[in-house]
């Protein structure tokens, strides 16, 4: 077993735990390549690679482009705003538009879930899901578990617990399939009316309460609060929220144990998580950050070099 | 589908070959100044690590040696440093290969590990078998990306004469061995001590 089964990257539950594996021994060569002098490889000089952003994002293009880039790939980006999609084009025309120019993979980020997979269907070239809705982000949820591995040594038996907002968190599903493929056990922490109805029919534990997740688990990955959603009203205010749900030094301190702290980003400092809990020794969000190049590195060039591509 | 296989150097004979060999690089890097063996991963290392055995040893004998240590033929300038192993590190060339599209199975990375800087050295990069010259095309883009070596040379046990692709040439060579495309040369490290290299007959 030492390739992708998949040609595209559009869920992890595509992915079997030895898939998973592969990206990781892969991302642990990409790790080292990226921290020599000159961080860059020539695997993808042949291949050009269109990064599509229907949603605005800044950490995940950026990462998804810096892979990109050290791959030696040529890299088109586009984003939805003040391009033809607002002239009403269709998706399937402007992906096979860009295509027509002789693009050879499509990283996709999409505000609506399924529009990848939707995509997969239509087009022949290999698909990486940047985050589709609030369906998936496979990348993330790799290279979080990555970072769990590599901190903790395995994903196997660890406690994860993911914190806030779980009903409009593509993070936190890709996470949970990511890490119960990997044999970890999961907790889903946070108000109830962020809490998907029936989630826990996934096999995890659900709580409302901080500190018996925190007291449980080896790991917090502590998810933002989507300021954007607030108009809803899924919980009274951000006082409240920081205050019920929040993640401080205090809380910590008193749980008496090590966790390692982890944030997908951007933070809301003081809200989900305090600065001095985000900055401190167990925290591993920038860690995070560089395992994500490395873990893109790893996915492009695995899909890019599947031997079923050969003609 | 493995047609014949054929030993083509047994294990004697190939220890002479790595006698050969350690003696050609004292000879060619007196006191090792500055120089240093990098082996290209994996099978590559596997023989470098050998190599490497084999040179120990002699370099042990040579420090023993009255009229090396004292006197001689050598100056005091030339004999300094003599008696110490160069330095070592492992390549992989995975992302640097031209062909990894053309293969049926995908290839596996190995680990990099080149513990010093490359800048002012002279590097001798070894390798088991040389047979189309891809891998060591790639050997030397990966290497010129750790730093400007002052020289590189290309250590190779065999040889494999007809089919190479680019115009590159060994320094030092184990042996020199006529194939065709249906066969495979392999080098097999199998005991602690000995080792011994295979013609595999394939069809396909």
């Amino acid at each position: 077993m030492k390739a992708l089964a998949q040609a595209n990257l559009i869920s992890i539950r595509d992915l079997s735990a030895e898939e998973i594996d592969l990206i990781f021994t892969t991302a642990d060569h990409f790790k080292e390549v990226i921290n020599r002098p000159i961080k860059k490889v020539p695997s993808l000089r042949d291949t050009t690679i269109a990064n599509l952003f229907f949603e605005s994002s800044t950490r995940t293009k950026l990462s998804f482009e810096l892979a990109e880039k050290r791959l030696s790939a040529d890299v088109v980006n586009f984003s939805a705003s003040g391009s033809s999609v607002s002239k009403g084009e269709t998706l399937v025309d402007t992906v096979r538009n860009i295509l027509a120019m002789k693009v050879d993979m499509v990283v996709m980020r999409h505000p609506d879930a399924g529009a990848c997979q939707f995509l997969a269907r239509n087009i022949s070239c290999p698909i990486v899901n940047a985050g589709d809705g609030a369906h998936e982000h496979p990348t993330q949820a790799l290279l979080d578990a990555f970072s769990i591995r590599e901190n903790m040594g395995t994903v196997q038996g660890k406690r994860v617990a993911i914190f806030g907002d779980i009903l409009h968190s593509r993070v936190a599903l890709s996470n949970i399939f990511c890490l119960k493929a990997l044999g970890a056990e999961v907790m889903l922490c946070g108000p109830a009316t962020l809490m998907p109805r029936g989630i826990e029919e996934l096999g995890l534990y659900v709580t409302n309460h901080v500190r018996e997740a925190l007291e449980w688990c080896d790991v917090a990955n502590v998810l933002r609060i989507q300021l954007e959603r607030q108009e809803t009203r899924y919980f009274p205010s951000l006082r409240e929220y920081t205050r019920e749900f929040g993640i401080n030094r205090k809380l910590l301190d008193e749980i008496k144990k090590e966790i390692v702290i982890m944030h997908p980003g951007p933070i809301n400092r003081g809200v989900e998580l305090s600065s001095d809990v985000a900055d401190s020794g167990r925290s591993i969000i920038l860690q995070q950050v560089e395992n994500g190049v490395a873990i893109r590195m790893a996915v492009l060039y695995l899909l890019s070099t599947r031997p079923q591509q050969i003609d | 589908m493995i047609l014949e296989s054929r030993v083509i150097v047994h294990t004697a004979h190939l220890s002479l070959i790595l006698q050969r060999l350690s003696e050609e690089l004292l000879e060619r890097h007196p006191g090792f100044h500055n120089t240093v063996l990098i082996g290209l991963q994996p099978r590559g290392v596997y023989f470098l690590n050998r190599l490497a055995m084999v040179l120990q040893a002699r370099l042990a004998v040579l420090s023993n040696d009255q009229s090396f240590s004292s006197g001689g033929s050598l100056s005091e300038s030339e004999t300094h440093g003599r008696l110490s192993m160069p330095a070592q590190g492992a390549l992989d060339v995975t992302f640097y290969r031209d062909d990894f599209r053309h293969r049926s199975e995908p290839l596996s990375a190995h680990t990099t590990q080149l513990p010093f800087s490359l800048e002012g050295k002279k590097v001798i990069l070894v390798d088991d078998v040389l047979f189309t010259g891809r891998t060591i095309r790639a050997g030397l883009d990966a290497l010129l990306d750790f730093g400007r070596p002052d020289r590189v040379e290309f250590m190779v046990l065999v040889s494999r004469r007809l089919r190479q692709e680019f115009p590159i040439h060994p320094d030092y060579c184990g042996i020199e061995v006529n194939t065709h495309d249906d066969e495979r040369v392999r080098v097999c490290w199998d005991e602690p001590e000995g080792a011994h290299i295979t013609l595999i007959k394939t069809t396909g």
